[in-house]
């Protein structure tokens, strides 16, 4: 699982039929001090996350399984919504940091 | 899934016998503004997606969870069409990358 923030939605009228009614949105991959990580990617929303949130989302084949489907041509999905992230960086003391919502 | 343009279409005669049939495109990278990218992928559509259409390609083993691709030897299928992007947080993007 990797951490994100979305940053908006995809309209798709056509789509594969399986993705009917599942929200598209863009992800930017970020690291745990919410500094971007690459490119934005395409997720699917299982959680009801919107623009602005921090989320932690699934990739790969596993991507399907939270859906209400059998199949479905999905690459990454979010999978929750990202209250806070405690970061302990070294054993002498624990860095608390409050995500920026 | 990633963003990407259908530039183009591959035409193939010999190829592995569970593919016959599948329609194989050119995909080209995009960024949000709809800049392409250098890099691309061939991907069977599943959607019916046609030449300089904005596209979204799942990639990898997700890729074979579609009835035509399913236990097919596909690692990137078509299964969008893209209407509109919605970016919402385009100035913190910004605001980011020029850090």
């Amino acid at each position: 699982m990797f951490l994100g923030k979305v940053i908006g939605n995809v309209w798709a009228t056509q789509k594969y039929e399986a993705l009917k009614n599942f929200k598209l949105m863009f992800v930017q991959p970020i690291n745990a001090e919410n500094e971007e990580l690459g490119d934005p990617i395409i997720a699917v929303d299982t959680v009801g996350a919107g623009p602005g949130e921090t989320i932690f989302y699934i990739t790969a084949s596993e991507a399907v399984i939270p859906l209400p489907v059998e199949m479905a041509p999905v690459d990454a999905s979010i999978v929750g919504i990202v209250d806070t992230i405690n970061l302990s960086s070294d054993t002498n003391s624990v860095v608390s940091k409050q995500v920026q919502r | 899934m990633f963003l990407g343009k259908v530039i183009g279409t591959v035409w193939s005669t010999k190829k592995d016998e569970n593919l016959v049939g599948a329609k194989f495109l050119i995909v080209r990278h995009l960024d949000l503004d709809y800049n392409e990218k250098d890099n691309f992928v061939v991907a069977v559509d599943s959607v019916g997606a046609g030449q300089g259409e904005v596209v979204l390609v799942a990639t990898g083993s997700s890729s074979r969870q579609t009835n035509f691709t399913k236990n097919k030897p596909v690692d990137a299928v078509i299964m969008a069409i893209v209407d509109k992007l919605d970016i919402s947080l385009k100035e913190y993007l910004e605001e980011h990358k020029s850090q």
